[in-house]
């Protein structure tokens, strides 16, 4: 079950999961509450910072790192780019009909019930985290598996980006008119 | 740090996880414009990935890292290829409201 930790005697590295945590998820809702875009995209890289701050806490510094340069660099500016491309930081969007609205609140709910009873109820997690001070997620031991054992899908990443960047191209040039 | 789930404990990253996740599908419902919807899925994606490096701690390994590597891979071409069908629809259209899009309705 849940069990809340105490406020009075909580170690600095709960404090820091809480206001991580709370950063992350108030600002993933920010996200989406907002009208402007360009809020909406300030308030994604918040939250992708704050991810990563999860991921430092966890102690996985590669991921850590690729995921400011991928996500808050290259997703956050393509998405910036877009929507300052398409004029679109006005606030005029039409919002959905009250029905669907208030479906879609009760979706989140229902999901976040489901969701955690799953969790709480298939298998309890019992036990004692135990350390055996092997080094499993330095750079070092994740580039031996990285490119030990997924070789060949590491390989079809870099096609898969290849494809994915001509693929944008293609979709973003200007159609020609047929003469 | 290196026993961190025994201070925080596995839960409360599933919890974070599956909050975060719901918040996204919350958002692919609530929300009209397109690119909106798409931060969605990209919030989806890191509630996931949260996931797999939390267990990955759980369980000492590796491969959980490696995984989401690859699914950060996934989701930056996804990101251009989807970003460029918006624009071309913007160019056509003059809109990205998702509500406008029912040519295929039938």
């Amino acid at each position: 079950m849940i069990n809340i930790p105490d406020i009075a005697n909580a170690t600095p590295i709960q404090i820091l999961f809480c206001v991580l945590s709370v950063i992350t998820l108030a600002t993933a809702f920010l996200t989406i509450y907002s009208k402007n875009p360009i809020h909406s995209a300030i308030y994604l890289v918040i939250s992708f910072f704050s991810i990563a701050g999860h991921y430092l806490l966890l102690n996985a510094q590669f991921l850590a790192i690729v995921h400011v340069i991928v996500y808050s660099g290259a997703i956050m500016i393509l998405f910036l780019f877009t929507v300052m491309l398409m004029n679109l930081n006005k606030e005029n969007e039409v919002h959905k009909p009250r029905v669907t609205r208030l479906g879609a609140i009760v979706m989140f709910c229902l999901m976040c019930l489901v969701l955690i009873a799953i969790f709480i109820n298939s298998k309890p997690i019992v036990g004692d985290y135990t350390t055996t001070g092997e080094d499993y997620q330095s750079i070092k031991v994740l580039g031996k598996v990285l490119l030990n054992e997924y070789m060949v899908p590491f390989e079809f990443a870099s096609v898969l980006l290849l494809v994915a960047m001509i693929g944008a191209v293609l979709l973003s040039k200007k159609e020609k008119l047929e003469k | 740090m290196n026993n961190i789930l025994n201070q925080v404990g596995i839960e409360n990253y599933i919890f974070l996880s599956v909050i975060l996740f719901c918040i996204g599908v919350f958002g692919v419902l609530y929300r009209r414009n397109a690119i909106i919807v798409f931060m969605s899925i990209e919030i989806m994606l890191n509630a996931v990935n949260l996931l797999f490096v939390a267990f990955s701690t759980y369980h000492q390994d590796a491969q959980g890292q490696v995984f989401v590597f690859f699914s950060m891979a996934v989701a930056a071409a996804e990101v251009a290829v989807g970003l460029a069908i918006l624009v071309s629809i913007f160019r056509n259209m003059g809109t990205i409201d998702v509500g406008n899009l029912k040519n295929l309705k039938g």
